[in-house]
């Protein structure tokens, strides 16, 4: 029987979010198709963990447990799951268009001489797979069908909801063709640079600051209302720019592309570029002086006035309802 | 050190995009600028360069504008460029470009090879370990710093909430991200320089494309405003309707 397989990332032997939405979406597009679903470990002792993906909708689990996995390297990865797919011929792959993943995705297109549809937002099933995927940070959408198996797709974070069935989860050994000599280039440790916090693109909860904080040190309210909120802090381009935030909190075409939950946008007026990287947040509130600014245009709720008094005001009300003192 | 720099020409950020006659692309009557990550490949190449001697081959594969585009990146100190114009028209994948610019790279001298981390049109960050992949080399996706000595490169990498230390070796293939360098502005000098400067053009044959685009359409507006509230006094509101109507918090 034909499958769908399904990249399952983990780091240090936990399994990332991500994993969990592409084996989901796997179940979900195997259902339609009535083949199975095939989650695919790829690691150094992952072996043990991996058979809890069974409760997660894997048919079947394939775990590439060797020591030479122990630091990712997207060369061996990439080839490991190669060999799976000319193993089992599967009519799709999917993986998370994550750093991880999009590395691979594309090393195992030129490896399988597939094409790759990156970072798609929705998987579909019409007598063939489809999908469809954001361009010029997502000013448009493209369908893409493609030509040949395996298609190779890989799915933008917390886009796909995970799910929770219980499924035979056979488990089964791999013994790629990988060795030491495939190993090109070697991760060596990695070091934090959000306090330990979610990145934003899986962060629930962003409160974004731009060209109307004034300054890298009036950012301090907006941590306040994240913590409270449980959620993180993102940055316009003008203030990334500026200086006052790293690169890495940058939401808009040159920066992230997010979907949270909830988005609360301060001082941010509300550029082409800024929007494209957040107008698929379920929520979105703004809070700025100007009441002609775009950002009102796009926003469920907002508030005209100035930031420095609502901001502190929302965190305290946040903090009582949450029962923070 | 014999450094390649693969550039794209792509519409400015500020562009409104509209959807095109034949229903699968953009309009292309759009403002065009260099590839804005691709700039940064150009400086880092530059600076290597600087710093170890060698030279900086551009290649950019595009229809005639892509000219323009390498002409502007030679005057930021890149030395020689390469125009490929693919053999048929129409939608190439990036597995075709991919292909295409790995068989320009092997008739080249080549120790790092740099692109951006992705082009803003299609948001793939697929070509430069497509590339990687085909020449057999390493390859180290959207760093934002790099440091080489003899032939070791360590390279810090912008993953999901950290920064990942990744070591490889020359000859290898790194695609940049934004705060690598500063990219520099081009200099009177160097603008004059760039119209000596020769672009070699060569017609590659592109393998047909392994995805189709079967429709582009623009997403569905987003309509705002069920609430806007004025000032400090209206928080209490804001609240309530996250909470009951929203259900966000």
């Amino acid at each position: 029987m034909t499958s769908i397989l399904a990249f399952c990332e983990q780091r240090n032997g936990e399994f990332r979010k991500t994993a969990f939405e592409c084996l989901g979406e796997a179940r979900r597009i195997a259902d339609k198709i009535g083949c199975k679903a095939v989650a695919v470990v790829i690691g150094d002792n992952i072996s043990e963990k991996s058979r809890a993906l069974s409760e997660h909708g894997a048919d079947e689990i394939v775990a590439i447990d060797s020591p030479v996995f122990s630091h990712h390297s997207p060369e061996a990865c990439a080839k490991a799951l190669s060999d799976v797919s000319k193993s089992l011929k599967p009519k799709a792959i999917f993986l998370s268009a994550s750093s991880i993943g999009k590395d691979i995705a594309a090393r195992l297109g030129a490896l399988l001489d597939s094409s790759v549809a990156s970072d798609c937002t929705d998987i579909l099933f019409e007598g063939k797979i489809m999908a469809k995927k954001p361009v010029y940070a997502g000013k448009a959408i493209e369908t893409i069908s493609f030509h040949g198996e395996p298609a190779i797709i890989t799915m933008r974070p917390n886009v796909f909801a995970p799910i929770n069935i219980k499924k035979d989860g056979r488990f089964e050994s791999f013994q790629s063709s990988v060795s030491e000599h495939d190993v090109k280039s070697r991760s060596i440790s990695t070091e934090s640079t959000h306090g330990g916090k979610k990145d934003l693109v899986e962060s629930d909860i962003i409160v974004s600051g731009g060209r109307g904080m004034g300054g890298p040190d009036q950012y301090k309210i907006l941590e306040e209302l994240a913590d409270a909120l449980g959620g993180v802090v993102g940055a316009s381009r003008a203030s990334v720019d500026s200086g006052w935030r790293p690169h890495s909190d940058q939401v808009g075409q040159t920066g992230k592309i997010v979907s949270p939950k909830l988005y609360i946008a301060c001082g941010i007026s509300g550029a082409i570029q800024h929007i494209v990287g957040m107008k698929d947040s379920r929520c979105i509130v703004a809070i700025n002086k100007d009441s002609e600014a775009p950002i009102f245009k796009i926003a469920d709720y907002g508030i005209v006035g100035d930031l420095f008094e609502i901001v502190p005001e929302l965190t305290k009300e946040i903090k009582k309802i949450r029962g923070i003192a | 050190m014999k450094i390649i720099v693969c550039i794209k020409r792509v519409p400015d950020t500020t562009t409104r995009v509209r959807i095109g006659a034949d229903g699968r692309s953009i309009d292309p009557n759009v403002e065009y600028v260099i590839n804005p990550y691709d700039e940064h490949a150009i400086e880092e190449g530059v600076r290597i360069k600087e710093k170890f001697g060698g030279d900086v081959t551009l290649v950019s594969l595009g229809p005639d504008g892509a000219k323009d585009t390498l002409r502007k990146a030679l005057a930021l100190g890149a030395d020689n460029a390469i125009h490929l114009k693919a053999d048929i028209s129409g939608i190439h994948d990036s597995l075709s470009v991919a292909k295409a610019l790995a068989e320009c790279i092997k008739s080249l001298e080549h120790d790092i090879i740099l692109f951006g981390k992705q082009a803003i049109d299609n948001d793939d960050l697929l070509v430069g370990p497509m590339v990687a992949q085909f020449l057999g080399l390493p390859s180290v996706s959207v760093v934002v710093k790099m440091d080489i000595s003899e032939k070791k490169v360590v390279c810090r990498r912008e993953i999901e909430g950290a920064l990942e230390i990744v070591e490889t070796h020359i000859p290898c293939v790194i695609t940049t991200q934004k705060g690598l360098n500063e990219p520099r502005y081009a200099s009177l000098k160097g603008i004059m320089e760039a119209k000596k400067k020769p672009i070699e053009e060569r017609v590659v044959s592109m393998s047909p494309s392994k995805i189709e685009i079967t429709r582009m359409e623009l997403p569905p507006e987003r309509i705002g405003g069920k609430f806007i509230g004025k000032g400090k006094a209206d928080v209490h509101r804001i609240i309530e309707l996250l909470k009951s109507e929203a259900k966000v918090l």
